[in-house]
């Protein structure tokens, strides 16, 4: 059987950071990713991040890919893509399938950073071709550069959706309206107004109710919501369209921290079932650590904070860095994760994760 | 009207940002306007500042306060905001009329000369307007300045241009 000190699954923003970490301190590294490129979903991020210079605020997600995959590579970290990690057992042998065949690897420490899958809305019509995930759209204009329509919708007022609807605009589709079910916007005012400017509605207190169409969506059924989110009759509008775009939030991709008989706890703020894990980010299992969007949804800016925090504790636990050494490391990552979490937007989730954390230090 | 709400700045939230210049100051001559206003975690416009005009300090998702004093309007904030929120007003452009640099990251990009539709924060058509300049030097990283004069009456409505159609 292969073997390795640190087998990563996930590289993404959080896998990458960590087996830059983990690997400069001399850590041997194996990142396996299911994907053909590794980068996760950075390569598709063409606006500039928000944060501090240290955060690479002001530097479009597919230039700090590029940074983060040359010094992967500067570092000498194992990469296997196009791998599926489909099974942990035991202390840590992970099941990988590569070219249809299965292999095994051994790892003293295992990081998952798996990341976080898309959630679904369903209304009638939602199977038509031309519904589609926001990231899947996407991964369409900005990785494939194909236009998958010229008229879109946009349920959701998260970054997410925002963002993706001027992106889409740039791509140059027609975005006719971002809706949101909540009364209020809930990404960035600067994200919103860049839409507004360039004529995008952003509708709140409404939500989709219906995709009409006979091979694929044709008209997007609107309909406004009461304060119990109930739709109000007689208030429905139609437009027409050909994409429905979703942005209804993420969930942590979290099968092989289940399966690894990580505790969890179901957090609403981070995106649902989290694996419980301390200010190390190791889980209840011990060898077992989490990064990024699995240990809560956030930013790739903190999933790149978290990993290398990650990456910092596993080369401590593996003899690389001294207890010393790893603690000023540590705090700096600390620093910047607490400054990124300030602020009326990043709230809920410092005071989710503190909470989460506080388990599990004690546990 | 609120930027939560219709996501765009009304005139109440506009008086209230740290980031905008006196309407004194406006009087002579370019100056930038941060339209920032909410309290996130960013703060390259602090760093891009030559002039060491923009103070955001510590936390990092302190408003942007401008001190309009220092100023010179050279526009160097305006491609490295993530929001793409800053603009430089300059209302002694001229007798009638007055520049308003905004960011732009659409392609075809306008032409120096061309007249093009301004458009205000909601999208809407408020006036023609020539192109004066536009800055697109590789140090923005595809986020053009444009550089557009506008009646001085228009130039704190004007946020965008319609986009460029050719054939």
């Amino acid at each position: 059987m292969r073997e390795t000190e640190l087998a990563i699954v996930g590289a993404g923003p959080a896998g990458l950071s960590a087996a830059i970490e983990a690997a400069s301190a001399g850590v041997r590294v194996t990142l396996v990713d299911e994907n053909q490129r590794p980068g996760g979903q950075l390569f598709k991020q063409i606006h500039k991040f928000f944060g501090s210079k240290e955060h690479y605020a002001s530097v479009r997600g597919f230039d700090i890919g590029t940074k983060l995959l040359s010094e992967v590579e500067k570092q000498g970290v194992e990469v296997m893509l196009d791998s599926v990690v489909w099974g942990i057992f035991g202390t840590h042998v992970l099941g990988i399938i590569h070219d249809q065949k299965n292999t095994y690897l051994r790892a003293q420490k295992v990081l998952l950073a798996t990341g976080a899958i898309e959630n679904a809305l369903a209304f009638p019509g939602w199977t038509l071709p031309g519904v589609m995930g926001a990231g899947a759209i996407q991964t369409l204009i900005n990785i494939d550069r194909v236009l998958p329509g010229k008229k879109a919708i946009m349920i959701g007022s998260g970054n997410v959706g925002l963002i993706v609807s001027y992106q889409l605009l740039q791509a140059g589709a027609q975005v006719i309206a971002v809706v949101e079910a909540a009364p209020k916007i809930g990404g960035y005012g600067v994200h919103a107004s860049k839409l507004r400017r360039n004529g995008v509605p952003i509708l709140t207190s409404t939500t989709v109710k219906e995709a009409k169409g006979k091979e694929k969506v044709e008209k997007a059924v609107l309909v406004a919501l009461d304060q119990n989110w109930n739709q109000i009759p007689g208030t429905e509008s139609e437009y027409e369209v050909d994409m429905i775009c979703l942005a209804v939030g993420l969930s942590p991709l979290s099968e092989l921290a289940w399966m690894a008989g990580c505790q969890f706890e179901y957090i609403p703020e981070l995106g649902g079932h989290v694996p419980i894990h301390d200010l190390n980010m190791q889980t209840t299992v011990p060898g077992i650590y989490v990064a990024g969007d699995l240990a809560g949804i956030e930013e790739a800016s903190t999933a790149m904070e978290e990993g290398k925090l990650a990456g910092i504790a596993i080369a401590e636990a593996l003899g690389y860095l001294s207890p010393e050494e790893a603690k000023i490391k540590k705090e700096a990552v600390s620093r910047r994760l607490d400054s990124f979490r300030k602020g009326p937007f990043g709230k809920a989730v410092r005071k989710a994760k503190a909470r989460l954390q506080r388990r599990g230090e004690v546990q | 009207m609120t930027l939560e709400k219709d996501g765009f700045l009304s005139p109440e939230e506009l008086t209230r940002l740290p980031g905008i210049p006196s309407a004194e100051r406006l009087e002579q001559g370019p100056v930038a306007v941060i339209e920032c206003a909410q309290e996130i975690p960013c703060n390259p416009c602090e760093e891009a500042c030559p002039a060491g005009a923009i103070q955001v300090g510590e936390p990092i998702t302190n408003l942007p306060v401008l001190e309009s004093d220092k100023c010179t309007g050279c526009g160097l904030c305006i491609p490295v905001c993530p929001g793409l929120a800053i603009f430089v007003v300059d209302m002694t452009y001229s007798d009638r009329e007055a520049t308003v640099q905004l960011p732009y990251e659409f392609l075809p990009l306008p032409q120096k000369g061309e007249l093009v539709t301004a458009l205000d924060r909601e999208g809407k058509a408020i006036c023609p307007a020539r192109v004066v300049n536009v800055r697109n030097p590789k140090k923005f990283d595809h986020t053009a300045v444009i550089a557009i004069a506008v009646p001085k009456d228009k130039a704190m409505n004007v946020r965008n241009i319609a986009l460029i159609r050719r054939q």
